[in-house]
């Protein structure tokens, strides 16, 4: 068996008397679509903010693409190619929506060894993830003029422009409408397309069911299932966590 | 050393301690429980000790007395000052950077309209109390000094019964980590902290008529307290009145000894190294996690 | 425009402001027009670290004394090279002493640009406010060490006799302002290099949301360290010269808070986002003081200042430079 892209190793995370997580294991191979579920307050916001280094894990370890992730902040990681999006999205106010997206071209692409990134070749790059998400009519906008479903847009394609390699979609779709959810999920479909391995960590379980190959069950900061998504939604302990909260 | 000089350098510096958690009681509230940073603190503890020394000068009122008299005039005040940063700034989410500006300006306007009043000649008040002393053995307890200390532990207890027995205290203490929990008890946050950010400055009016008992005041000196109350306010752990009693205690004795061993103009410098070292190595403070 | 071609109409207006100045031949508008020049170096310098990143400094008046005390420190350490040096080399320090101006200044920046780095490294990894507390209470407690430190003078204050012509230029004064010419011309530049750059982008971020800056690959506590070094560092250079232009400094006017009332009013008067703001409001707010110096009293021209800076902040948050593109913007629609 290959080396999985992602592999976390019995990460554990306290905040003061409470147990965020508890022991966590998670792999996750290239290519891979990933459907992260669980009740609220269960850890998967924490998960995700130990995999990309907004927070510290006390025990245990991350690896990315071979590579030990712990003691990197969240810069370095999204330079290797780990790249999410925020729950409530966080576009950057003051600039347009394309420069929102030239940060991380800047920042991520350009700081890789090897790539130059030109005016010209950014510009034209903005353009292509813009009309990959139908906002490139907006490109000049300021994201305050955006609706909802075009914020979560943004958000994804700003976490593309890093170019990453694996994607974590934190609850890309809460709130938006059917058909709106149906579009986000086409989008990430699109993006695994192109070989970007994707994490969903979603409420919504239409969209995890269509979209995800795989499915985590996490329960107070606890992994109960991993497996198939029709066997795992059949586990009498994941019923049971659902139906008891 | 001299172990009699040591011992009354402590005492003075616990004297002072108890003087230090007075004037950081109103930025615990501001800046520890309701996130307002309101580096104009100070100014407001210099305006209550000039309007203590101009009754105490004008009417002969007991600068205390006088400054218990003024509590509704800087409760009155403290809304105000919240009702214009909370149209201005914190309901558009914009308090940071220019919410900082906007106490600084009034830090500074407060300090030049003092000095345009009162000038630049140090000002100091009359009370029977100052100038005399208590002698238990070799420890000496200067009235000057014992006064402000029970005054200001007088203040400081009944707030913390304020806020830990009250309803309005409770949601004092709650309302910056949980507004939302106060909205769906019917209790509409931002007077929450319209009433904690005027008692805040309330505070305000009896720690300056202490400060003025304990020293002659200028109006500049409201600056040397800005790095001293942030550091003790930051040592305490944000928002806890125990913890700040402590940190004040504590600075207090340091500053005192460093002033008697080193000399009092080395004593500015102590709180600015304890709270840079605070930042540096437990931010949390003392008795955070 | 492209940054040479900036630089050199930079130049251009600089010479002709100096030269027009000469022209009229009346020393009070150097003096005058130093201390303008002065703030628009402070506001710019400020704005880097202010107005890009959202970080506010409360210690200017630190920085700016910084300079200042480097420079009181190298001419008395000139004024008693006998004494000070061992035999062995004193020939040499008495070749490279006394240090020329343009050096002294650009020490100044260092040392106030490390200063910066330190206090930057130990409180911005926290909550912004913290940084701007610390900034506050740094400036008391350098004033604290100067009012100590008898070598420079401690609080009776220090002497410093500049020489009262230079050659080519004629009067000392036209020398200094000259140098704050240059200063204001390198300050300007950088900070609209910045805006330029990828590193106003990431400025820009730091400001917006630092959360998403770093999940976007930006090093947002290197970016942090470099505007505080810069910020500092500018700040610095120019209180360098200063006590060549006052002839006496003593720890009160070094550290006077008005420093850091004014580089923070001047910018969020001009308005913060794009480097002229801060220029602007310099010139118009220090302007103003020269004026109101001269016709009322200093305490009330600092009030203007004061009472400016809150207004300007409630009701006009992005400064004159706002105002403008607003009134723009309405006319357009018009």
């Amino acid at each position: 068996m290959t080396e999985p892209l992602l592999r976390v190793n019995r990460l554990s995370k306290r905040f003061g008397g409470f147990v965020a997580l508890d022991n966590v294991d998670l792999a996750v191979t290239q290519g891979e679509r990933v459907g992260l579920i669980g009740p609220n307050g269960s850890g998967k916001s924490t998960l995700v903010n130990c995999i990309c280094g907004t927070l510290h894990n006390e025990t245990g370890s991350v690896t990315f693409a071979g590579e030990k992730m712990d003691g990197l902040i969240a810069h370095e990681r999204t330079r290797r190619g780990l790249a999410r999006s925020f729950q409530l999205p966080r576009p950057f106010m003051s600039m347009s929506v394309a420069d929102n997206i030239r940060v991380p071209l800047l920042y991520t692409v350009a700081a890789r060894v090897g790539h130059h990134v030109s005016k010209a070749e950014a510009d034209a790059r903005c353009m292509e993830l813009l009309k990959l998400v139908a906002l490139d009519a907006k490109a000049a906008r300021s994201p305050r003029d955006l609706t909802q479903v075009e914020m979560r847009k943004l958000e994804l394609a700003r976490a593309m422009a890093a170019e990453p390699k694996l994607l974590l979609a934190d609850e890309s779709m809460a709130g938006l409408s059917h058909s709106e959810v149906e579009d986000i999920v086409q989008l990430l479909l699109r993006l695994n397309e192109r070989g970007i391995t994707i994490i969903m960590i979603e409420h919504i379980m239409r969209a995890v069911m269509s979209f995800s190959q795989r499915l985590v069950v996490l329960v107070s900061g606890r992994k109960i299932a991993d497996g198939k998504p029709d066997e795992v939604i059949k586990d009498r302990e994941v019923i049971g966590a659902y139906l008891g909260q | 050393m001299d172990v009699n000089l040591l011992i009354n350098a402590v005492i003075a510096g616990l004297l002072l301690g108890g003087f230090y958690a007075a004037v950081t009681a109103g930025i615990s509230i501001s800046f520890g429980m309701l996130d307002i940073v309101n580096i104009a603190h100070p100014a407001f503890i210099l305006l209550g000790s000039y309007i203590a020394y101009s009754l105490n000068v004008g009417f002969g009122i007991d600068p205390i007395a006088a400054s218990i008299l003024m509590l509704p005039a800087f409760y009155a005040l403290g809304a105000f000052v919240y009702q214009v940063y909370y149209v201005s700034f914190e309901k558009f989410g914009q308090e940071s950077l220019r919410g900082l500006a906007f106490f600084f300006g009034l830090l500074f306007v407060t300090e030049v309209i003092l000095l345009l009043i009162f000038g630049v000649d140090y000002r100091s008040v009359n009370a029977a109390y100052i100038g005399s002393s208590l002698s238990i053995g070799p420890m000496e307890f200067p009235l000057r000094l014992l006064v402000p200390c029970v005054v200001a532990l007088a203040m400081f207890a009944a707030l913390e019964v304020f806020l830990s027995r009250t309803f309005i205290g409770r949601a004092v203490m709650a309302v910056s980590q949980d507004p939302t929990a106060l909205r769906l008890m019917a209790v509409d946050p931002t007077r929450i902290k319209r009433i904690a950010f005027a008692i805040s400055i309330a505070t305000a009016s009896m720690a300056g008529a202490i400060l003025i008992v304990i020293q002659p005041v200028i109006p500049s000196v409201g600056r040397d307290y800005i790095g001293r109350i942030f550091a003790i306010c930051v040592l305490g752990g944000l928002g806890s009145l125990p913890g700040t009693l402590i940190a004040a205690l504590l600075l207090g004795v340091i500053e005192s000894v460093t002033s008697v061993f080193y000399g009092p103009s080395w004593a500015p410098a102590v709180s600015f190294g304890i709270l840079l070292l605070t930042l540096a190595v437990r931010p949390s403070g003392l008795l955070g996690r | 425009m492209r940054t040479p071609v900036f630089v050199l109409l930079e130049i251009v207006a600089g010479a002709a402001l100096f030269l027009i100045l000469r022209a009229v031949n009346n020393d009070y508008l150097f003096f005058a027009g130093y201390t303008v020049l002065q703030f628009i170096v402070l506001s710019t310098a400020w704005n880097i670290l202010g107005g890009y990143c959202g970080y506010v400094n409360f210690g200017s008046a630190g920085f700016f004394a910084l300079g200042v005390y480097t420079s009181v420190f190298l001419y008395t350490v000139n004024q008693n090279l006998e004494e000070l040096m061992p035999e062995s080399l004193l020939p040499l320090m008495q070749a490279i002493f006394p240090l020329p101006l343009p050096v002294l200044i650009l020490l100044g920046g260092i040392v106030a640009g490390l200063v910066g780095l330190g206090t930057g490294y130990l409180t911005l990894r926290l909550r912004g406010v913290f940084f701007a507390i610390a900034t506050l209470a740094l400036a008391v407690v350098l004033q604290t060490f100067v009012v100590n430190w008898s070598f420079v003078g401690g609080s009776r204050g220090a002497y410093v006799i500049p020489p009262s012509t230079v050659p080519v230029l004629g009067p000392y004064i036209q020398y200094l302002f000259l140098l704050m010419l240059l200063l204001v011309i390198l300050s300007v530049t950088c900070a609209r290099l910045i805006e330029r750059s990828r590193l106003g982008y990431g400025f820009a971020t730091i400001r917006d949301d630092e959360l998403a800056a770093e999940a976007c690959g930006v090093p947002t506590l290197r970016l942090k360290l470099i505007a505080t070094v810069l910020s500092g560092a500018l700040m610095g250079m120019a209180g360098a010269p200063f006590p060549y232009y006052i002839g006496y400094v003593e720890p009160g006017s070094a550290f006077d808070l008005s420093y850091a009332v004014n580089s923070i009013a001047m910018p969020m008067i001009g308005g913060t986002t794009w480097w002229a703001g801060p220029m602007l409001g310099a010139v118009l707010l220090g302007t103003l003081q020269q004026i109101a110096t001269v016709t009322i009293s200093s305490a009330v021209n600092l009030l203007i200042v004061g009472l400016l800076l809150i207004g300007f902040v409630i009701a006009a948050p992005d400064g004159i430079v706002g105002l403008w593109h607003t009134w723009t913007s309405r006319r357009s629609k018009a």
